[in-house]
């Protein structure tokens, strides 16, 4: 059973999950960041690995894997990061980065490190489910590693079908179709849209993504959903309050 | 067919569809339909028409008898120059636009490095009355100011890209994004780059090139095939056009040539052959720049349709096979060939162009040998980059 499939078993509602972008706001503060979403109570975290051309992120996450960057961080020192958190972190971590920096590391060593790390579980956007069957599924599954698969309001029934049978995490609902960060509340067409997923009574756990950003947007997606990913609002608040006031971005929405 | 890609897309190794789900329907909605339009009576007789009456082909291919003198050999020049806009650009162009119509679509995005194929996008939505944005780069914008002009005056929305080295790649990464977040737009692609069946589709529509280059070489010599085709590359759509019907025949020497900047290993170039390692970009598998961590370096060229850090997915086949040999030329060889066929042919080529004609020096050419070299473009549009070399 990998690490989220355990959490769901202690905890499977009102999950909340932060995306942060490793070497952001500093280079050191990966640790720190992770320490103290941890100590604030957040339920999983997913980790960002910089990268130069972020197809399916906004400004905000594109902006803060730009200084990440300049601030000198990489695959060797992300992993080394995390390493270092391994003994004492209980919070399960997913590693999120696009499919060319895996490529280039090396597919075997990459997957090495992530165990190493004590991380069994990824999202890699641009990995396309075909390349996902042809190769990745058997890769993955020899180093005991799950794929997040995500869908969009445009996802066909068929697919999802598809995707739920080869999630063992969660599946990701990416709430709107957009790049990550859109802003505004969750319309009508959105919930119709939930609705709709959760009445494919689906194996798989649930996570909403993309555009929640407060406690009003978790509190509507959480009546769908097992819980939701926040990424671009937790950015922006890090970016201006710096990593030892981050409970003061959690507290209120999970208070 | 060995060159032909799979059913999903791949040449070899190379191609497929990697995008994130967010695009999964969009991209899936053309690859299902792109061969039944492509194939259709109504589509062919659109198309045909269109290039003839509007674009104005078939383009001639014209023996250039001084440069030929000058070279020791027989260069005919692919006068793509000619055509409507200015560029090959326009080919693929009235070619998408037919099929974004057979699909519905009333929106069109692109992206642009030069501004040619901004200006054939804008071009054909005027034409065709559809609503049109261009993303292109803030340095792109500025150093390619008589394109810019001409897609406002089209009608065109022209949106700078503020991110990255602000030139093509991040052109077209802001195109990307824009089409996750307006799905019902159609990204009119201009390059044989992208998720499948982009690369597919831009060559089948650029093929026009090759297929003229026969009857006319058949016409003008009594044999239809040349010795060699050199050709620019980028993301490598004119080249795949004046490639495509020769590809299988491998007597034709095929020569594809990239921008080596200041110089391949000077750290400011774009000879994406030489310098890139197989990585996965802006959707499909290929050849690409990067650092030892997977990020995308900056490309650099003088040349703005040039500094793209990648190719198009046959290219890199091409490459990979040795079915192409892979040359390159720095902006100084570049602007000299531009100069020199100003003077000997009275035709001042694109700045992409000219890295075409500039290999020719670096050739062993024989008296007899045929060599066809595709005149992507002209050169109005790089007049300013020409008069600060002039004043040198």
């Amino acid at each position: 059973m990998n690490s989220i499939q355990e959490l769901f078993q202690k905890k499977d509602k009102n999950l909340l999950s932060i995306y942060f972008t490793c070497g952001y706001p500093n280079l050191e503060d990966t640790t720190k960041v992770i320490s103290e979403l941890e100590k604030s109570g957040v339920d999983f975290i997913e980790v960002g690995l910089p990268y130069s051309d972020p197809l399916a992120d906004g400004p905000t996450i594109q902006d803060s894997s730009q200084k990440a960057l300049e601030n000198g961080i990489n695959l060797d020192v992300i992993f080394e990061q995390l390493l270092a958190l391994k003994s004492t972190n209980k919070t399960p971590l997913i590693l999120m980065g696009y499919l060319n920096q895996m490529l280039k590391f090396g597919e075997e060593k990459f997957c090495q490190k992530v165990v190493d790390c004590g991380i069994d579980t990824l999202i890699l956007p641009d990995l396309p489910m075909i390349e996902y069957e042809n190769h990745y599924k058997q890769l993955f599954e020899k180093y005991g590693l799950t794929n997040v698969f995500l869908i969009t309001p445009h996802t066909s029934e068929e697919r999802i079908r598809k995707i739920d049978s080869y999630s063992k995490a969660f599946i990701y609902v990416v709430a709107s179709a957009s790049i990550t960060g859109a802003k505004g509340e969750i319309s009508n067409q959105q919930i119709a849209y939930f609705e709709r997923i959760k009445a494919m009574n689906l194996q798989s756990k649930l996570i909403v993504g993309f555009g929640i950003s407060d406690k009003s947007t978790f509190n509507t997606a959480c009546k769908y959903a097992n819980g939701t990913i926040i990424g671009s609002a937790f950015i922006k608040y890090l970016g201006k309050n710096g990593v030892d006031k981050i409970d003061g971005f959690i507290k209120p929405i999970i208070s | 067919m060995k060159f032909q890609p799979t059913k999903e897309g791949y040449y070899g190794q190379f191609g497929g569809a990697f995008i994130p789900e967010l695009l999964y329907p969009n991209v899936k909605e053309l690859e299902d339909n792109y061969l039944k339009i492509l194939e259709s009576d109504e589509f062919q007789k659109e198309y045909k028409d269109l290039l003839q009456h509007y674009v104005g082909r078939p383009s001639p291919l014209y023996l250039a008898k001084r440069l030929s003198e000058k070279y020791g050999a027989t260069i005919y020049l692919k006068r793509e120059d000619l055509n409507h806009t200015g560029a090959h650009k326009v080919n693929n162009t009235i070619g998408q636009i037919l099929v974004a119509k057979h699909l519905g679509k009333t929106k069109i995005i692109a992206e642009t490095g030069a501004g040619q194929h901004g200006v054939a996008t804008a071009t054909v939505c005027a034409l065709m009355n559809l609503e049109c944005t261009v993303f292109m780069g803030e340095v792109d914008i500025k150093r390619q100011a008589p394109n810019v002009a001409r897609m406002k005056m089209l009608g065109a929305k022209v949106v700078a890209a503020t991110s990255g080295s602000k030139t093509l790649k991040d052109a077209t990464n802001e195109a990307i994004r824009y089409w996750i977040q307006n799905p019902e737009t159609y990204y009119l692609i201009g390059s044989v780059v992208g998720p499948h069946p982009y690369p597919d589709m831009v060559a089948r529509l650029q093929a026009v090139i090759s297929e003229e280059m026969k009857a006319q070489l058949k016409e003008q010599t009594g044999n239809e095939n040349p010795d060699t085709i050199i050709a620019c590359v980028g993301g490598g759509s004119n080249a795949a056009g004046a490639f495509y019907h020769y590809l299988e025949n491998e007597k034709v020497e095929l020569i594809a040539v990239e921008a080596a900047g200041l110089g391949v290993n000077s750290g400011e170039s774009a000879a994406t052959s030489q310098l890139g390692e197989v990585g996965v970009i802006h959707g499909s598998k290929t050849i690409l720049m990067q650092d030892e961590y997977g990020q995308i370096v900056e490309p650099y060229s003088l040349s703005a349709g040039l500094d793209y850090p990648g190719v198009g997915p046959l290219h890199a086949y091409l490459f990979e096979t040795k079915r192409a040999k892979f040359m390159n030329a720095t902006d100084k060889e570049a602007l000299d060939a531009a100069f020199e066929l100003t003077k000997i042919e009275g035709i001042i080529p694109a700045l992409e162009t000219a890295h075409a004609l500039a290999v020719l020096p670096k050739m062993d050419l024989k008296k007899d040998q045929v060599v066809v070299i595709n005149l992507s473009g002209r050169g109005d549009k790089d007049l300013e980059t020409y008069i600060n070399h002039l004043e040198k």
